[in-house]
């Protein structure tokens, strides 16, 4: 209990402090009063009316939990459903967590401060709820875990913490979708995820964001990756959203760790977005990839990546590509920082609209230009990911697939 | 048919094609020569319609419609097709995707693609990274999907390898109808082979190499942005191999 105590002191220090990036969010204009729902048992699940089916399908879950390895889903501040369908695998509420198990206070807030700004004080002084998902020792799960946060009450500020552990030698794959209900306009949503991915073990980590047009989202990650680990984290926005700023980051803290930043991001019309990924090398044969690939519709993307190299023997490249389709502004800002000798370091960023050539080239293959321009897009978000299950793949294939007709 | 009717083109201020006339009749195939930068890729862009090449005077018929105007997708949907010199790499898009977007409808890919010994590339992004002989092979795999009556051939066998020409020569002589299972399978004489042939090509060649696989019909050499009259493609060769282009066009011109 000490720890929690000293926990909320330090976040009530910082209550009111900016965050370095991205606009301010005046959060007293929000209610953070806990909105009770009820459980739902598989079968509710299921009879869920269909439009919600829908944004939580786009939002990667599955209300049959078909092909999933556990299912958490959080309605504004309340677990409405939690449960595991594979060995191996624990899925816990992290209220729950804090309640019940001690072990839990070796991760939570170990990795992200608490007095990092305003929003990471908000997520502990406001918890509501969120995820502890773990993959215990030597447990290869097949099926992805899904997770969803889900905004259905106008005008919420949501705060939610959540815990991703991969021990040592176990596989975990987790798709995690945040949503609003089709009715929500406006809201804040403010997450908190810590990941450990312990020796030789694999997590890949799946965000799927649709937000509405005017809510502000401010996730804080961090991720810590053991030796020989490997951490894929991907995130896919293609719905619009008023203000999003992020700036995950991981430490490769083992010998021959691996991480891998994968971001799509469709920006729509007056939308807002800051993002980027930050990677640590700190030990040798440690190996580290950012990608980003955005479009502008007419928003404006800042597309960060930062590199760090501390020691020698460490390889890390960094891409950055951006399309401006219909105006807009994409700020790729590309960061090497090689500390020592011996580190191998590069990055690529482009920002342009679609070649003439390329659309012509389809055009004469008989694609009138509108299929032309949704080919050539697609095939530039169309981004390669190693390691990640076809079931994972086909599902972003899908969120880029139904976005086609928003990004024309 | 294909008819070419006095044209003139114009590329940004630079009048590049002038007074360009040709015909090409159902079933026949034509060869192109012509020094560097004389307009042969202009002139094949400009009848696959891109509009970057102003026709401002003359028009192009094909199928007896006037198409000097038709955007060149619609040019590409009554049947024109083209395999280039150098395409532009598309980043994400799979060659299969390419070739399934040419056949516009099922095909089978893969079967396909072993006929140009192309199996191993269907998973890479269109163009990327592809050596000059593979660009051709790509190109003539996309036709093949295609499947259109009047082809246009930019220097198809510029770059490739001795082992892979008479593939990419052979491929033509079937895109053409040309081809000796075309002669064998229907038992059929030179004649009526020859009456039932419906494919139109048009070759650019620097060589002349792609005329020990695909017997053409007509040559003609384009010089400074004008064709020289029609004459016999392997003697319009020897001719550019004994005294050069410009001689060899007013020879043509002379003597016809
Ligand atoms: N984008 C361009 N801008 C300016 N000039 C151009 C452009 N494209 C082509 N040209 C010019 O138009 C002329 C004709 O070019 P074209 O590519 O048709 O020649 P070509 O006969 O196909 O030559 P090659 O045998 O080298 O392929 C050349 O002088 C070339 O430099
Ligand atoms: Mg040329």
């Amino acid at each position: 209990m000490h720890s929690r105590d000293e926990l909320r002191q330090r976040a009530e220090k910082v209550r009111e402090k900016k965050a370095t990036l991205g606009p301010d969010i005046d959060l007293g204009q929000f209610d953070d009063a806990p909105v009770p729902h009820e459980y739902l048992a598989d079968e509710e699940l299921c009879q869920l009316p269909e439009e919600e089916q829908e944004r939580l399908i786009m939002a990667g879950l599955d209300v049959t939990e078909k092909g999933r390895g556990g299912t958490f889903f959080q309605k504004d501040t309340t677990v409405i459903h939690c449960d595991t369908r594979q060995e191996g695998v624990e899925v816990l509420p992290i209220r729950k967590a804090l309640e019940e198990h001690d072990w839990i206070n070796e991760y939570y807030w170990k990795l992200v401060s608490v007095d990092t700004d305003k929003y990471t004080a908000a997520a502990e002084l406001g918890l509501h709820d969120g995820y502890v998902i773990r993959a215990l020792p030597g447990s290869k799960s097949i099926y992805p875990v899904q997770a969803c946060l889900y905004v259905d009450k106008d005008g919420l500020q949501q705060n939610v913490h959540n815990i991703i552990i991969a021990e040592e030698d176990s596989e975990l794959h987790v798709i995690t979708g945040c949503s609003t209900s089709p009715h929500t306009k406006s809201g804040v949503h403010v997450g908190v995820s810590e990941f450990y991915v312990k020796k030789n073990a694999k997590l890949s980590f799946t965000m799927i964001h649709n937000w509405a047009e005017d809510m502000l989202v401010r996730p804080r990650s961090v991720g810590r990756v053991e030796e020989g680990g490997l951490f894929l984290n991907n995130y896919i926005c293609m719905k619009p959203v008023k203000s999003l700023q992020m700036y995950p980051t991981t430490h490769l803290v083992g010998k021959d760790a691996v991480a891998r930043f994968y971001t799509i991001i469709v920006g729509a019309p007056g939308s807002e977005y800051d993002v980027g990924g930050r990677i640590f090398l700190k030990e040798r044969g440690d190996r580290a990839e950012i990608v980003a690939r955005t479009i502008s519709n007419g928003a404006r993307i800042i597309a960060r990546g930062h590199l760090i190299g501390e020691v020698p023997e460490v390889k890390a490249h960094l891409e950055c590509r951006g399309l401006l389709l219909n105006g807009g502004v994409i700020h790729a800002v590309p960061e090497l920082e090689g500390r020592v000798d011996g580190v191998e370091m590069s990055h690529e960023a482009a920002v342009g609209k679609i070649a003439q050539e390329e659309i012509q080239y389809l055009m004469s293959r008989g694609l009138s230009e509108d299929e032309a321009t949704s080919t050539i897009v697609r095939g530039f978000l169309s981004v390669d990911i190693p390691g990640l299950p076809p079931q994972l793949k086909a599902e972003i294939d899908r969120a880029i697939e139904a976005s086609d007709k928003d990004v024309m | 048919m294909l008819q070419i009717e006095d044209l003139r083109v114009k590329l940004g201020e630079k009048i590049i094609l002038e007074h360009i006339d040709m015909e090409i009749g159902q079933g026949e195939t034509h060869v192109l020569f012509g020094p560097n930068g004389s307009g042969k890729t202009s002139l094949l862009m400009t009848i696959m319609g891109y509009p970057q090449y102003k026709v401002v005077r003359g028009r192009i018929l094909f199928k007896g419609e006037d198409i000097t105007e038709l955007p060149m997708d619609e040019r590409a949907q009554m049947g024109i097709g083209m395999s280039y010199q150098r395409p532009p790499t598309i980043n994400g898009l799979k060659t299969y995707q390419m070739v399934e977007i040419c056949a516009r409808e099922e095909v089978d890919v893969k079967d396909l693609a072993s006929r140009v010994n192309f199996q191993d590339f269907l998973e890479r992004d269109i163009n990327a990274g592809f050596s000059g002989g593979e660009i051709k092979r790509s190109e003539l795999l996309q036709l093949m999907a295609q499947n259109p009556d009047l082809m246009l051939f930019d220097e198809p066998e510029s770059g490739v390898d001795l082992e892979n020409i008479a593939l990419v020569g052979r491929t033509i002589a079937s895109l053409l109808q040309r081809d000796n299972d075309h002669a064998v399978k229907g038992q059929k004489s030179k004649m009526q082979l020859k009456l039932e042939r419906t494919k139109m090509g048009l070759i650019i060649t620097h060589t002349g190499h792609i005329l020990d696989y695909v017997t053409a019909d007509k040559g003609q050499v384009l010089y400074d942005g004008r064709l020289s009259c029609i004459s016999n493609p392997r003697e319009i060769l020897s001719c550019i191999g004994k005294d050069g282009y410009e001689e060899c066009v007013r020879c043509i011109a002379g003597t016809s």
